[in-house]
């Protein structure tokens, strides 16, 4: 299983919760809080904080896919 | 097997599904709302939707065939009638009655009205969609609107308003608006932002009843202070709990569902979001909160109990509103402060965060355009 992250800036409202939940793979931009994505395709260590930070952010910016995944 | 059964499809009820399966549950999960819609998010009703900056199209949170392949069950356009904890089962409006392992209350709020107020045209709440597409298609050709109410929804609608060349004025009987939520001091700031904005801010001022034309349509409000016209109105003065139809299920209903500090509000029976009145640990009292992030918060802390993590809830609470291009981001509970000390930037410049402070001890943290200023907030009010 493979998982890729996207993110819809739009939607972004500077909570910072991904951050909090998955520091390597999320950052804040400086100037207004906006999300920048550190990591596409994280190491599988990083998944369960991935999903927490899916799941936590109030905007429902961040969207997952999974893949099965040799490929 | 009757699996986890979920009453009110919206962002609580949505993000406790959701978190059951990202933590592996494979019980079936049902998700019953009362809205004929898939779930959809508020928070942009009284901001991009009633700008008309976003269709409503973009307020959905999760597609239908999301939910399918999630192994999601919604039930859309089901609205519970009533709970026997006993059979551990509920009963639906149109008589069909669903069984559960586990229920989880996700209900959220409805807007209290003010009975002076009902009946005439032009006159509105806001918490769904269909009450933002009403509201915007009457701005679109108001003129003037009143706003009554300068909460954080009063205050968001009446500055939303604005930005579509309405005539606003914003009626409350506080001094300050958002006073209890922000403190006097950010809340003066923030008057002093509507005003510069254009907008008639009538704070110490009661609305008393509504002024109508012949055709029974609205043309203005009676106020402490004397006549405002205006042909269009939202009444933003707070909201009561959906919980009506638990009366007679045995739970303790006290503003909201009484939960203990693992939001539990009887065996097999949770409540999430808006809706719940938990103990929070680290504060040592019962909070209801009412804002979006508490609504995932929740949800993940449920779903983890349901599945045995035996954890309590104990998070920062959390807001956000956007006025006048300005974002402003609270933390804890800054009005509980007696001290406010500016962190970072300078109220006179726009951008500031500010912590409060009572005898020394940090409650709150505002931040006033300043993301940045705001971010350690979470651990400075996280007790150890
Ligand atoms: C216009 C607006 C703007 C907002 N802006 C912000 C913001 O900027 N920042 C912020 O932090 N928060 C904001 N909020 C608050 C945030 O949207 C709420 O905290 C959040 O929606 C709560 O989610 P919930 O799922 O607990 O309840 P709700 O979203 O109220 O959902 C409850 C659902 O349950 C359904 N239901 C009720 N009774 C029954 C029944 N008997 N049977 C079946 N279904 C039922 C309802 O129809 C509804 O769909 C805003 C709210 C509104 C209305």
């Amino acid at each position: 299983m493979v998982l890729k992250v996207e993110i819809e800036e739009p939607r972004c409202v500077a909570a910072g919760h991904c951050v909090t939940a998955a520091p390597e793979v999320f950052d804040q931009r400086e100037t207004d809080g906006v999300v920048v994505l550190l990591d596409a395709a994280p190491p599988p260590g990083a998944y369960a904080h991935v999903r927490e930070a899916a799941l936590l952010c109030p905007a429902a910016a961040i969207l997952l896919r999974e893949r099965d995944g040799s490929a | 097997m009757n699996g986890v059964l979920v009453v009110g499809a919206s962002a609580a009820g949505l993000a406790t599904a959701q978190a059951l399966r990202a933590r592996g549950y494979r019980g079936p999960v049902r998700l019953v709302g009362e809205e004929p819609h898939p779930p959809y998010d508020r928070p942009p009703l009284s901001k991009q939707v009633l700008s008309g900056a976003w269709g409503t199209e973009r307020t959905v949170l999760r597609a239908p065939a999301d939910l399918a392949a999630l192994g999601i069950e919604l039930l859309p356009g089901r609205r519970a009638v009533a709970l026997d904890t006993g059979a551990r089962e509920i009963t639906l409006a149109d008589g069909e009655r669903l069984r559960y392992d586990d229920l989880v209350l996700a209900t959220g709020l409805t807007p209290r009205r003010l009975p002076a107020f009902d009946g005439p045209a032009g006159v509105h709440t806001l918490r769904t969609l269909e009450d933002a597409r009403r509201l915007r298609a009457d701005l679109r050709t108001a003129r003037r609107l009143a706003v009554i109410g300068a909460g954080v929804l009063g205050c968001e609608i009446a500055a939303t308003a604005r930005t579509l060349g309405l005539e606003v004025t914003l009626i409350d009987p506080a001094p300050l608006p958002m006073a209890d939520r922000l403190g006097p001091p950010v809340a003066r700031l923030l008057a002093g932002l509507h005003r510069d904005h254009g907008i008639t801010l009538l704070t110490g001022t009661k609305a008393e009843a509504p002024v109508t034309d012949g055709g029974g349509r609205i043309t203005g409000v009676l106020t402490s202070q004397g006549p405002v016209a205006a042909d269009a109105l939202v009444l933003a003065v707070g909201s009561v709990p959906a919980t009506g139809w638990l009366h007679g299920s045995g739970l303790t209903l006290d503003d909201g569902v009484l939960c203990d500090a693992r939001c539990r509000a009887a065996a097999h029976v949770w409540a999430v979001g808006d809706v719940a009145r938990w103990w929070h640990e680290g504060q040592g009292r019962a909070l209801r909160l009412e804002n979006r992030s508490h609504a995932t918060e929740s949800a993940l802390a449920v779903a983890g109990n349901i599945l045995g993590a035996d954890r309590p809830h104990r998070p920062v609470p959390y807001f956000w509103t956007d006025q006048h291009g300005v974002r402003i981001q609270v933390f804890g509970d800054p009005a509980a402060g007696d001290r406010l000390r500016v962190t970072e930037g300078d109220p006179a410049t726009r951008t500031f965060a500010a912590v409060a402070e009572t005898a020394g001890r940090p409650v709150g943290v505002v931040g006033w355009n300043s993301p940045h200023g705001v971010r350690g907030a979470r651990a400075l009010l996280t007790p150890p």
